[in-house]
């Protein structure tokens, strides 16, 4: 089975989705000619033709409402945020547009905007964000957060064959870091589904996105002290997995909620509601937030460090959560 | 496909650029000797800034990316120039040049990219994102087009307070595709606020090129929406550009309100350090290295023997000089220490 | 520009009845709305009409074959009836009831249907336009010539939207006809406090497409130059922007008395009112006798009478359906006919049309 990164997986992904079906088209900025900024399209341009890989103004408003235009039309758009920190530009077409035709007046708006999110590459405030919560607080989206490359592939694809609006947040810090052996053939990996990716018994830590890596980093280095950390993957932020979520911890009885995103109002409030909400016997301490400090994203080396929590924090809070 | 011809049966934007207006009263000074150096010294250290940059990000000591401004010197010096100290800019990513004439030093520009603590932003910010409101500069954002509104916003406040004051931003040719590059020349417009618009107009926007962009030959045919007078100039002539802000400035002073001027040069290499762009013609980039405007400037002044061989040493070496001691400077300064990331984000 | 496509073209004697049929109804039926149904108690929400600028709806969308598609406002009422909606979903739709187009999800005329080529608008003004660009990229990629017509107000011209909108349109050299309504004012401000120029059209160029100015209150101005734009983005010769020049006779919406505008104003443009102008051509030319006018008259009361009747005995939706639909899933709470006739089109293959929707 081929090894590739997750990128390589993405672009597979797209590509095997754009042969198969010929209502999926690309727009965004730089993504023919160019390949893309990080060459997630790479050669699809003179694969499928300038009508299938549209090269846009800078319109990030115009993209997704056009994309939703199109989507409307029976069209499967899937629109390029070049940095997902841009989606601002067009945040109105996204919640107000895209997030309510459905409910409003009934026609599905199947489309998909992805692009790369998350900071570790020094890219200052505006190229490190990771505002997936804006979407995960708008009913009527879907949203996504792919860690490992075999997911990557196997996401966009159910992305793209979803009929809803679906915000697919690729970590731009895994795009090259990150590897797996990924079919050559056609899978999906369902939405709203979590996965385990280690299993434990002490401690469960409940993550998505790069924080996977850096939990499971974490979860290495506890194993020699003898502290079993189960690490849960996400992968779907809306709507999230409630059911895997609990049983981990139910399992586990503490749990640490891990994420790059900043603490106020980050998913691991909600999540933190939920399990105190549905598995308030099952705990056996505190629920703990690692997250990252209420600041935007430094762009210095040493404040982006500070920023990003990393296996050293995960480890120092479950060792004073286990012996609690 | 180019941009098609438009019918001028609706409107005339183009104005005259001229020195001397109605009654006769000359309205742009003529250049001294030394303003002329002036002008020299800061498209020299522009330039040898921006390389010094490259060198850097070479050397892997640039923690993000380096934009390059090669080729669009006269552009960021000479709009500047034109301006008087209590003015108001908001540059982007090419106008480095812009923001060493409003009073910042190569060493504030090498802190900043090599993400110190002594830099202007104490390493939060990375490249051209910082500012002052005491050298009146503004930092920009990365999204483009967005420091229209908040420039037309700086400048309604001098009207307000009925100041002298005038406001000039940058914006390039894909900036001019965004919705926020509407409505804030809108905004200035039919509130006739004292706000020079320059778009610099290089050709491409990363690697989407300008007849991808638009569907118009001149960008500033995109002033006629908006009832703004606008001119056109050539991007590589620093004494054009001077001219031309001048006399939107003086306008803006008068009360007349915005001026729209669109640049014409060409980005000579790609978006950032780590696009090769080979998506650019390279006949066309050789072209306009032709037209190169330090080069050009330089002739200029032999030719007007407006500066002699020794002169230009002088200054040559002044700038190295300088370079030399603030590279030294940047690269011995210190990181931020971690906490600081943790500053409070409120005043 | 000088694309003068062929020459003009006016409309023939039962389109010009059918116009005023549409004129007619539209200020008999917004008359009922929000001097009678709301002053009632019995709407919900903001009350939006288009009273006096109805030329500029009815004199382009009456052009649009089947597979085109508009975008309408909440001033362009006679759109819907055009396309298809019946008189009983308008005012169900506008009294919240279970069977009209959303089910009570939302007010107004922000409703719409894609198997009679309607997009609904949000209240976020000018954020549909990009949306017509969209759909227009999937007609020219359907290749039949179709178009998408959409509106805009003056005060939404400043929107940033509608700049990405048509510049993106012209660019990509899109079938789309862009109409702007410029009714002079934009809830309280008046259109020399929204821009600076005399006239939008000023932007078509601007953007590198053809832009003019017209009576907005001359159907028959109207209805030329909306040809001119149709038939020019149905050659595959890009979108147009065509500004109609009209008067605001009623407040933005009905709580707003509207005291800002002048008296004057409302009396000049009185006097050009678009039906009346357009029921003295039709009575100069023979085309109608006064009688036919008002047997005319008379029918649309009694319309108008029989649709109110019967949305005003339809239900409120249940309280319990509201969670439902969010997402369109397998059991999607919405027909997905949508879709899947929009991709039958795009793919060529045109099932049987609905009339109604079935509700």
């Amino acid at each position: 089975m081929p090894v590739m990164t997750y990128l390589d997986a993405l672009r597979q992904g797209i590509w095997e989705e754009m042969e198969r079906d010929s209502s999926v088209f690309l727009l965004g900025e730089d993504i023919g000619a160019y390949g893309g900024a990080f060459k997630v399209t790479a050669g699809m341009l003179e694969k499928f033709g300038s009508e299938r890989v549209i090269d846009t103004p800078v319109s990030e408003s115009a993209i997704v409402g056009a994309a939703v235009g199109a989507a409307l039309m029976g069209l499967r758009p899937v629109a390029e945020m070049q940095f997902m920190d841009f989606i601002a530009c067009g945040f109105d077409q996204v919640v107000n547009m895209a997030a309510k035709i459905h409910y409003r007046w009934g026609p599905a708006v199947p489309m998909v905007i992805r692009g790369p999110a998350g900071a570790g590459v020094h890219g200052g405030p505006f190229h490190s964000q990771s505002n997936e919560m804006w979407f995960v607080h708008t009913p009527g989206l879907k949203v996504v957060m792919p860690a490992t490359a075999y997911d990557a592939k196997g996401l966009i694809k159910a992305a793209i064959r979803d009929d809803n609006p679906v915000i697919f947040f690729e970590h731009k810090f895994l795009y090259r870091r990150v590897k797996d052996e990924v079919p050559a053939d056609d899978y999906v990996v369902p939405l709203g589904q979590a996965a385990v990716r280690r299993a434990g018994r002490d401690i469960a830590v409940i993550t998505y996105g790069a924080m996977v890596w850096t939990a499971l980093e974490a979860a290495q280095e506890l194993e020699k002290e003898g502290l079993s950390l189960e690490v849960v993957d996400l992968r779907t932020l809306l709507p999230y997995d409630e059911q895997t979520v609990l049983a981990s911890v139910r399992k586990c009885n503490k749990v640490i909620l891990l994420h790059e995103d900043t603490r106020t109002g980050g998913m691991a409030s909600e999540l933190a509601a939920l399990i105190a909400e549905q598995s308030f016997e099952d705990l056996d301490g505190p629920i703990v937030r690692v997250t990252a400090p209420d600041t935007p994203v430094p762009y210095s080396p040493p404040l982006e460090e500070y920023f990003l929590p990393n296996a050293q924090r995960v480890a120092e809070a479950a060792r004073r959560l286990a012996a609690y | 496909m180019k941009g098609e011809a438009f019918s001028s049966d609706l409107w005339t934007f183009d104005f005259q650029l001229s020195t001397v207006n109605r009654s006769g009263t000359r309205v742009l000074p003529k250049l001294t000797r030394a303003q002329h150096h002036d002008l020299y010294y800061y498209l020299r250290l522009n330039r040898r800034v921006d390389e010094q940059l490259v060198s850097l990000y070479r050397q892997g000591k640039v923690a993000g990316g380096v934009y390059s401004s090669l080729g669009q010197e006269a552009i960021s010096v000479g709009a500047a120039y034109a301006l008087q100290p209590q003015d108001v800019i908001g540059p982007m990513i090419r106008n480095v040049g812009a923001m060493l004439v409003r009073g910042y030093r190569p060493r504030d520009v090498f802190l900043q990219y090599l993400a110190r603590q002594d830099g202007p932003t104490g390493g939060r910010e990375a490249n051209t994102h910082f500012g002052d409101l005491a050298r009146g500069v503004i930092a920009p954002i990365s999204m483009l087009g967005e420091l229209v509104p908040v420039l037309a916003g700086v400048a309604l406040a001098a009207k307000l307070r009925k100041e002298e004051r005038v406001a000039l931003t940058f914006v390039g040719d894909g900036a001019t595709s965004t919705g926020q590059f509407h409505e804030g020349l809108n905004f200035a417009a039919v509130q006739k606020l004292p706000l020079i618009v320059i778009v610099e107009n290089n050709g491409w926007a990363y690697s989407t090129p300008v007849e991808k962009q638009m569907a118009i030959r001149n960008i500033a045919e995109r002033a006629r929406g908006y009832g703004i007078p606008a001119t056109i100039v050539d991007g590589n002539d620093v004494l054009k550009v001077y001219a031309a802000t001048h006399v939107a400035a003086d306008r803006a002073r008068r009360g007349e309100g915005p001026t729209f001027m669109e640049a014409k040069t060409m980005r000579m290499k790609g978006h950032a350090e780590h696009d090769d762009a080979r998506y650019m013609p390279k006949e066309l980039v050789e072209r306009w290295r032709r037209k190169d405007p330090l080069l050009r400037f330089e002739k200029y002044l032999a030719q007007k023997k407006l500066l002699t061989a020794a002169e230009k040493a002088a200054l040559d070496a002044r700038i190295e000089n300088e370079i030399r001691a603030d590279v030294a400077f940047a690269e011995g300064s210190a990181f931020p220490a971690p906490l600081d990331a943790a500053q409070p984000v409120w005043a | 520009m000088a694309t003068r496509t062929s020459k003009a073209r006016a409309p023939d004697a039962t389109t010009l009845e059918r116009m005023l049929y549409y004129l007619k109804l539209t200020r008999e039926a917004e008359w009922r709305i929000d001097q009678v149904l709301y002053r009632q108690g019995k709407i919900v929400g903001g009350v939006y009409v288009g009273r006096g600028q109805e030329a500029i709806a009815v004199g382009s969308t009456i052009q649009l074959t089947p597979d085109d598609v508009v975008v309408p406002t909440h001033r362009d009422f006679s759109a819907f009836l055009i396309r298809g909606f019946s008189l009983r979903e308008m005012f169900a739709n506008w009294l919240g009831r279970a069977d009209g187009p959303t089910r009570g999800r939302d007010g107004s005329l922000h409703f719409g249907d894609m198997r009679r080529g309607v997009v609904a608008i949000i209240s976020h003004l000018g954020s549909w336009c990009p949306v017509a660009c969209g759909v227009a990229m999937a007609l020219k990629r359907r290749g039949q010539g179709n178009v998408a017509l959409v509106f805009f107000g003056d005060g939404t011209s400043s929107e940033g939207d509608v700049h990405e909108a048509m510049n993106w349109a012209a660019v990509m050299k899109l079938p789309v006809v862009f109409m702007c309504n410029n009714n002079a004012f934009a809830y309280s401000t008046p259109a020399e406090k929204q821009f600076a120029v005399k006239s939008l059209a000023v932007r078509g160029p601007a953007y590198g497409m053809p832009g003019v100015s017209v009576d907005g209150n001359d159907v028959l101005a109207v209805y030329e130059a909306a040809r001119q734009g149709i038939a020019r983005a149905r050659a595959g010769g890009g979108p147009s922007l065509i500004e109609c020049k009209t008067f605001r006779m009623a407040g933005h919406s009905a709580h707003d008395a509207a005291e800002y505008v002048p008296e004057k104003l409302l009396r000049q443009w009185a006097r050009k009112d678009p039906i009346v102008r357009l029921e003295k051509l039709l009575r100069a030319r023979r085309i109608l006798t006064r009688e036919r006018i008002r047997e005319m008259d008379q029918a649309i009361r009694k319309e108008i009478d029989e649709a109110v009747a019967l949305a005003e005995a339809s239900p409120l939706p249940e309280a319990a359906s509201t969670p439902q639909g969010v997402h369109c899933g397998a059991d999607c709470w919405w027909r997905k006919t949508s879709v899947v006739r929009s991709q039958q089109s795009v793919a060529g293959d045109h099932g049987p049309r609905a009339t109604d929707n079935g509700r």
